[in-house]
């Protein structure tokens, strides 16, 4: 086992690092630092194809991405050496943007083989699940479901916030939670993560594109994700910021640097009508 | 041919009578070469490998072998056992018996196909099989209780030839599980089964097969569908060399509808094979294929799927679809599925995979704290689960799922084997 390093104060921390990635070549992550503590919650905002998906299945350890540079720790062991499954172990949670549908195992057959259970008696993970459901009023019928199979996109949400509740993470990296969810249930999962920070200390990475998922779960950080990069870092007020202004400002930086950097080409090359000063 | 299938072992044969028919097929048989993967019908199969040379016909009732159903129907309705093809034991309720369930044997009734070209193998049927099983539910009769059948190939290098036949009177509703086993030893067993509904009548049969690797299995399905009957076929192989099931069924009355499930798992060498024929015949008739499998190490499966819609089959749906999970590099599965469609008021559709366990599946478990190894089992199991869920003889699906269980739990121990050989 590497040896665990914590800081001064003894806390545990959740740290991406300088982290640089390709998918096919392509680079795709370009230096990432974000640095996570118990019970923070940090939002990653940014404009599509920004990188924000790819860097949740980098950490995570999904395969079919190349990591160049970089680390990603938590209380200072490297996750990227180990398989996905012991990253979980280690603490790590991942609510997917698009859950993976697999038929014919259902929460408790997962749950019951996991790492992350404290107990595989069935009765006692259906009595948890039962009360985690209640909490983000998941119903009861679609526990005995085979995962995914058959659930609609805010129903596939709050099954992911309730195994968060169930497992019990140290930190989670939630990738669009928002999205599929309706107000209600949008306001309910978001009340649920916040008191997972509250009570259990949870670190959060909140990735997502509006603002609204903050006006419930709020973020002490706030870091725009634009070509790959931390284009800006900042407290809540930029989520604010970005509700009114958008992200054509990060967008128009990141195609000026391509050009410059020969890449891509501008929009003005590519539009022979586009007005020269703009 | 060796001598040992002769058309004079048939005359001189003590223990069914010597009829022309049997002396006619056994000299049918003579005249035939064993099949080659060549023949359309035999594609992709490793016929060619069955070593026939030591093989001989039973010719007698074996020994009483104390071959037992798994206890996992209690109170059937009756209970057959058969070894090598002759019925040893049989069981009727006293209360189903006396309203009318019939259960008796017919040396005379062994013919195969109905007057289509006969393969060697038919043509060995008809000359050696001891006769018919057949289990007769009077119309009307709606058993609650299934019928529970031991089809066991006992001798070894004996070639078997059971014969079982289920008729649903009119009306009448009768479940049946068919286990078929094997001692350890090579042997082929040539079984035929037809199935007949009357009309309205509700059929389901299982047949739950784990015969031992060094088996070899040419078995046929018939089967027939009248008026708004219904009939369910469940076939489990697991076991086996070579498993192989042609089914033939026809759907001959109008409203008449056929389920065909099959769950199967190879391994080792290896080959599962089914040859589905299924013909709407009539109006409104409606049939759904679901065949799914898993191939591991060197093993492998054909799946061949013809649907065709008679000119009187308007109205007709019919489904199919064949899923296979290739569980190693050099497992193998081939998928065809066809339609013959010669009416064009009907719904038909047709899908077919062959793919390794899904990459986004095995990361959601990861994800989720499962490891590796665990987590592959979970999916392969859960794959089965649609399957399950549609075999007829719902008591007899538990004993199914632990068959794919310990073929699950053999491939994690071998694999870690494997795993400590490299590491050492």
């Amino acid at each position: 086992m590497p040896e665990r390093t914590t800081d001064g104060a003894g806390e545990s921390r959740f740290v991406i690092s300088g982290l640089t990635a390709s998918v096919g070549g392509k680079e795709i992550l370009r230096g990432i630092d974000i640095e996570i503590g118990p019970g923070e919650v940090h939002a990653v905002m940014g404009p599509n194809g920004a990188g924000k998906s790819t860097l949740s299945h980098i950490i995570m350890g999904k395969p079919g991405y190349e990591v160049t540079g970089g680390s990603v720790t938590l209380d200072g062991v490297d996750l990227l050496a180990q398989p996905t499954w012991k990253r979980a172990q280690a603490g790590l949670f991942l609510a997917m943007q698009y859950p993976t549908e697999v038929p014919g195992v259902s929460l408790v057959d997962m749950l019951a083989n996991s790492a992350l259970s404290t107990t595989a008696d069935e009765d006692e993970l259906d009595r948890r699940l039962k009360a985690e459901a209640d909490r983000i009023g998941f119903d009861h019928q679609f526990l005995a479901r085979p995962l995914n199979v058959d659930l609609s996109g805010g129903e596939k949400k709050r099954n992911e916030t309730l195994q968060l509740g169930v497992v019990k993470p140290r930190y989670a990296i939630l990738d669009e939670l928002d999205s599929g969810l309706d107000i209600d249930g949008l306001r309910l999962v978001a009340r649920r993560v916040e008191a997972a920070t509250e009570e259990d200390g949870l670190g959060v990475l909140v990735i997502t594109h509006y603002s609204r998922l903050l006006n419930e779960l709020k973020p002490d950080h706030v870091h725009v994700l634009a070509g790959g990069r931390i284009a800006r870092s900042g407290g809540p007020e930029l989520a604010d910021e970005l509700e009114t202004s958008g992200y054509a400002e990060y967008v128009e930086a990141e195609s000026r640097a391509e050009a410059t950097a020969g890449g891509r080409p501008s929009a003005s090359e590519l539009d022979p009508f586009a007005d020269p000063l703009a | 041919m060796n001598s040992s299938f002769s058309p004079d072992v048939v005359a001189s044969a003590q223990y069914f009578p010597a009829r022309s028919n049997r002396v006619q097929a056994a000299a049918a048989a003579a005249e035939q070469d064993l099949p080659t993967a060549e023949a359309e019908e035999w594609r992709y199969s490793p016929i060619g490998e069955l070593d026939i040379g030591d093989l001989r016909p039973v010719l007698q009732h074996p020994v009483d072998s104390k071959i037992q159903p798994p206890a996992v129907v209690s109170d059937p309705a009756a209970t057959i056992v058969l070894v090598d093809g002759f019925v040893v034991s049989t069981t009727v309720a006293a209360g189903w018996e006396a309203k009318g369930l019939r259960v008796e044997v017919d040396p005379g009734r062994h013919s195969t196909v109905d007057g289509r070209a006969a393969t060697i193998f038919d043509n060995l049927h008809v000359a050696f099989s001891p006769g018919a099983l057949i289990v007769t539910v009077p119309a009307g009769l709606a058993l609650d209780a299934p019928i529970v059948v031991v089809n066991h190939h006992h001798t070894v290098d004996g070639a078997s030839f059971p014969h079982l036949v289920i008729d649903a009177g009119e009306d009448s509703e009768v479940q049946v599980v068919e286990w078929q086993t094997s001692g350890p030893g090579h042997g082929l067993s040539v079984p035929v089964v037809e199935l007949a509904t009357a009309p309205a009548a509700r059929l389901g049969f299982l047949t739950v097969q784990h015969t031992s690797a060094h088996h070899w299995l040419v078995a046929r399905q018939q089967s027939q569908a009248d008026r708004q009957s219904s009939l369910s076929s469940g076939i489990a192989y697991f076991g086996g060399r070579y498993a192989r099931l042609r089914t033939d069924c026809r759907l001959v009355g109008r409203g008449a509808s056929a389920n065909l499930t099959a769950a199967y798992y190879g391994d080792g060498r290896q080959v599962h094979d089914f040859r589905t024929f299924l013909h709407h015949e009539a109006r409104d008739t409606r049939s759904d294929m679901l065949f799914k499998g898993a191939q591991d190490d060197v093993s492998g499966s054909i799946y061949t799927g013809m649907i065709h819609i008679h000119p009187d089959g308007a109205g007709s749906n019919a489904f199919q679809t064949n899923r296979n999970i290739k569980l190693s590099e050099d497992a193998w599965a081939w998928s065809v599925p066809n339609l013959e469609i010669e009416n064009n008021e009907v719904h038909c559709s047709h899908a077919s995979t062959v793919s390794p366990i899904e990459e986004d599946q095995r990361f959601y478990l990861h994800a989720r704290g499962v490891p590796p190894k665990v987590a592959d089992r979970l999916i392969v199991a859960g794959f089965y689960d649609e399957v399950l869920n549609r075999l007829p003889v719902a008591p007899a699906r538990a004993e199914v799922r632990k068959l794919i269980a310990e073929k699950l739990d053999h491939r994690t121990d071998s694999h870690s084997a494997t795993a400590q050989a490299v590491a050492q």
